[in-house]
C-alpha cells in the first residue's frame, strides 16, 4: 500500500468529520432521531403523517450547504468521472442496498459506530469491503 | 421547530461533507483504492465524526425524550443478520462504482452538478423497488 500524501487532508478531514459528529448529535438531542440519510430520503417517497416535513427540511438544509459554504469560501470543484450508465447502476445499488441493509454511511457508519452497534459495524465492513472490492476491479483489473 | 432543527442539521452535516472532501466521489474514491495511490482521509473523517458521535449519543441513549420533549427513536436492533450484510454488500458495490453515497450525492445536487442529479433518480427508484416489493412480502421494516 502506498500513501498518496498530496491527497491526503488530515485536519480538514478531522474538522469536516466532528461537524458531521455535531450535526448527527444534535439531531439525536434535539429530535430524537438519527441522522441516516439514506432512510430519511426513502420515508420521502411515501411518507406517514406528520413524517414529510422534517425530512424536506434536513434534505434542503443538505442540498443548502454548497450555497452557504460559498458565502464563506470558494466551494471546491467536485469530480465526477462516472458516466451515465456507471451513474444509474451505481444509484440503483444504493438505494436498493441502503433499504435492505437498513441504513448507508451515516446512519451505520457514524451514528451505529459511534453507538457501539454490532450491526452497525457488520453493516459497514460489509459495504467497505464491496467498495474496496469494487474501485479494485474497476481500476486494475478491467481497466 | 422540528423544521427549522431539521433543516440546521441537514445544513450543518452537508458543511461537513464539503469541508472534510467527502462531497466530492474523486476523493471517496481515493480511499476506496487501496492498490493505487491510497488517500486515508475517509478514515480520518469517521473517526472525527464517530468520536464527537460517542460522547453526543452517550448522552443521548439514556433520555427518554429529546431536549425538545419529543420520543427518543433510536433503534435498538444489534442483531446481525443476512439481509443487513447482503444489503452493505450491495450498497456499498454502488458506492464504489460512483464514489457517490446518499449525503455527498444531494449535497453535490445542491451545488449543481448534473451527474448526482442522475444518480438520486436512480437511487430513489432503487428505493421505491424495495418499497414495492415489501407490499409482497419480502420488505421489512428498516433501523432507519
Amino acid at each position: 500500500m502506498r500513501i498518496d500524501w498530496l491527497q491526503f487532508t488530515p485536519w480538514a478531514a478531522l474538522a469536516g468529520g466532528a461537524l458531521i459528529g455535531l450535526a448527527a448529535v444534535a439531531f439525536a438531542l434535539l429530535l430524537g432521531r438519527i441522522a441516516g440519510i439514506s432512510g430519511i430520503l426513502a420515508g420521502l417517497l411515501r411518507p406517514d403523517k406528520g413524517e414529510a416535513g422534517w425530512r424536506v427540511a434536513f434534505t434542503g438544509g443538505l442540498a443548502a450547504a454548497p450555497f452557504v459554504y460559498s458565502l464563506m469560501s470558494a466551494l471546491p470543484a467536485l469530480r465526477i468521472d462516472a458516466g451515465v450508465p456507471a451513474l444509474i447502476a451505481a444509484g440503483l445499488l444504493v438505494g436498493i442496498g441502503t433499504r435492505y441493509g437498513s441504513g448507508c454511511t451515516s446512519g451505520h457508519g457514524v451514528c451505529g459506530l459511534a453507538r457501539f452497534s454490532p450491526r452497525s459495524l457488520a453493516a459497514t465492513l460489509a459495504f467497505m469491503a464491496a467498495g474496496f472490492a469494487i474501485v479494485f476491479l474497476m481500476r486494475h483489473v478491467f481497466s | 421547530m422540528q423544521l427549522i432543527v431539521s433543516f440546521a442539521v441537514g445544513l450543518v452535516f452537508g458543511l461537513g461533507l464539503i469541508v472534510s472532501g467527502m462531497a466530492n466521489p474523486a476523493k471517496v474514491l481515493g480511499f476506496l483504492d487501496l492498490a493505487g495511490g491510497w488517500d486515508p482521509s475517509l478514515a480520518l473523517v469517521m473517526a472525527g465524526a464517530i468520536a464527537v458521535g460517542a460522547a453526543g449519543f452517550a448522552v443521548a441513549g439514556r433520555r427518554t425524550l429529546s431536549w425538545l420533549g419529543l420520543p427518543m427513536r433510536l433503534p435498538s436492533n444489534r442483531n446481525v443478520d443476512r439481509r443487513l450484510v447482503v444489503g452493505g454488500l450491495l450498497f456499498g458495490a454502488g458506492w464504489g462504482l460512483a464514489g457517490f453515497c446518499p449525503g455527498p450525492a444531494v449535497v453535490a445536487l445542491g451545488a449543481g452538478y448534473w451527474q448526482a442529479g442522475v444518480f438520486v433518480a436512480a437511487m430513489l427508484a432503487g428505493m421505491a423497488v424495495h418499497e414495492a416489493a415489501g407490499r409482497f412480502g419480502a420488505g421489512h421494516k428498516s433501523d432507519f
